[in-house]
């Protein structure tokens, strides 16, 4: 009986290969079509009339001013939606209160709400109009059509992608680990610190990197806070579309090719780190 | 330390998890809290160690109302169901925590620790896991690293909710005697939850038996195992020690 070699099987979950092969077919073709192609595109049209131009277009001193706002509102926004959203995610996760539900919709909220209603609001709150807005304009202080607006409404955009990634992630940890280090006498301070922090550390960075990407690429909520100054108050993906709109083919695409880098390097930094972190990861998932 | 709970309630929002109970208990003994799921062992355990506070009642150590301490000055080594250890630490540094925790003025020099989680991991048997993960352990170890980084607190009692819950059963029958031997040896009066009638009726001096109903879980007899066996109390005792 033992030297019958098995029967090939197949897993109960497992389709016939036809399926799988026209399955595998249908996403390569979608991913094919809705994200390499247009990627490939923006660096082919960048490069249409050759290196030179594409960074000579870049040196302009509108587009310099672009990239240099970009990172400035992503250096601000970022570090504060991630302390925004620990602390909301923490709240969330280790407390139990009335309208919790109605909290986490509340968090939601950006993702449902148009940006351009979003960038109206901001207006509408805080423009030389509103009785805020004038009282700040009048001390020195714009907030619309400045870099507060801009930051602002991008960080009212991005505002649920950290909390979003580490609500689950708690909710999954509980607060055992926590209620131990209070046992061992720690503070509410070193818990955050030595226990919490480091648990939620993979889902943190991850929420930071999406957030990030989506901050240097949010256009409509700053389209309308901006008012679209030209070396001013224009962001990247504002300054693009001025420049295709003029028919400046070459720099918009050299522009967007930059901002597609960095979206890139964003997404290649996390796949590094999950690749280096690889068995950090699977033993926090394990235990 | 003596342990005495006056009249102690707790209500979570509209559910009663806990009808007024009085207990006292003696310094140095070995106590077991025994009763169904929902009987309220549990969170009695976990009043006493300052994790919920009472809706009503007081809790007193040593004849001072404790009632109002906060986990940290309660300093109760506490072991959870599910260990809850450290998992981004190695055992050392899990059973280091509550001295490196400490204020400064009285946390132990390095080398001090280091002898101190050194000792800790022979009293538990296991003096070559410091350098380890959680995850690299097996259940039982992981159950006795806890024990561990509760006494290295040098905790004024121990309180454990259902230490042997999550192993099988003969390491549970090991570390039964694990628990009483650090007992005996610490001489700390230490409180656990079970559910198991045998591992109550073997390891503790006294047992509480509690049970669960809509008004909340109640005592329904304290005594020594024998007597409890000898002479159960209520029709429930009678039922659940025979279960």
């Amino acid at each position: 009986m033992s030297d019958i070699s098995p029967p090939h099987f197949r897993a109960a979950t497992e389709e016939p290969p036809l399926a799988r092969w026209a399955l595998i077919g249908i996403a390569a073709l979608g991913l094919a079509v809705l994200v390499f192609a247009p990627l490939i595109v923006v660096f082919a049209e960048a490069l249409a009339k050759g290196w030179l131009a594409a960074v000579k277009s870049l040196g302009n001193r509108d587009a310099l001013s672009a990239i240099r706002l970009t990172l400035t509102i992503a250096a601000i926004a970022v570090p504060l939606n991630a302390a925004f959203g620990i602390a909301a995610a923490w709240f969330i996760t280790k407390f139990d209160f009335r309208g919790k539900a109605f909290l986490i919709t509340l968090i939601d909220l950006p993702f449902s709400v148009s940006p351009v209603v979003a960038g109206l609001c901001i207006v509408l709150m805080f423009g030389a109009n509103s009785w805020m807005g004038g009282w700040l304009v009048a001390n020195g202080y714009p907030i619309v059509f400045a870099l507060p607006g801009i930051a602002l409404a991008t960080m009212f955009v991005t505002f649920p992608f950290v909390a979003r990634e580490l609500i689950p992630v708690m909710i999954e940890q509980g607060r055992a680990e926590e209620e131990a280090a209070l046992t061992l006498g720690a503070s509410g301070w070193r818990i955050f610190r030595t226990v919490t922090l480091p648990n939620i550390r993979w889902a943190l960075l991850y929420g930071v990197l999406l957030c990030n990407a989506r901050a240097m690429g949010e256009f409509g909520a700053v389209a309308v806070v901006s008012g679209k100054i030209r070396g001013q108050t224009a962001t990247m993906p504002i300054t693009i579309e001025m420049m295709y709109n003029e028919y400046l083919s070459v720099a918009a695409f050299s522009l967007a090719a930059v901002l597609t880098a960095l979206a890139l390097i964003t997404l290649l930094l996390k796949a590094l780190l999950e690749h280096r972190h690889a068995g950090d990861l699977a033993a926090a998932r394990r235990h | 330390m003596h342990i005495e709970i006056d009249e102690i309630s707790k209500t979570f929002g509209t559910t009663a998890a806990l009808h007024p109970v009085s207990l006292a208990i003696p310094s140095g003994a070995l106590v077991a809290l025994l009763g169904p799921s929902g009987s309220g062992k549990t969170t009695l355990l976990r009043i006493l160690g300052g994790l919920e506070f009472p809706t009503s009642g007081r809790v007193l150590f040593d004849g001072q109302d404790a009632t109002g301490l906060t986990v940290q000055q309660r300093r109760a080594g506490f072991v959870f169901q599910s260990y809850a250890l450290f998992r981004h630490m190695t055992v050392f540094e899990n059973i280091a925590y509550g001295l490196k925790a400490r204020p400064r003025a009285s946390r132990p020099p390095r080398a001090e620790i280091a002898r101190r989680v050194q000792k800790l991991l022979e009293l538990i048997q296991l003096p070559d896991i410091g350098a380890r993960f959680p995850s690299q352990l097996s259940g039982g170890q992981r159950q006795r690293v806890a024990l561990a980084r509760a006494l290295a607190i040098e905790p004024r009692m121990l309180l454990l909710d259902e230490p042997f819950g999550a192993l099988d059963a003969k390491v549970r029958k090991e570390l039964r005697q694990g628990l009483r031997d650090i007992h005996d040896e610490t001489g700390l009066t230490t409180v656990f939850v079970t559910h198991d009638q045998d591992e109550a009726m073997e390891l503790a001096d006294l047992v509480v038996v509690m049970s669960g109903s809509q008004s909340g879980g109640r005592i329904e007899q304290i005594g020594k195992p024998q007597d409890i066996r000898a002479r159960p109390a209520t029709p429930f005792v009678r039922d659940f020690i025979s279960a």
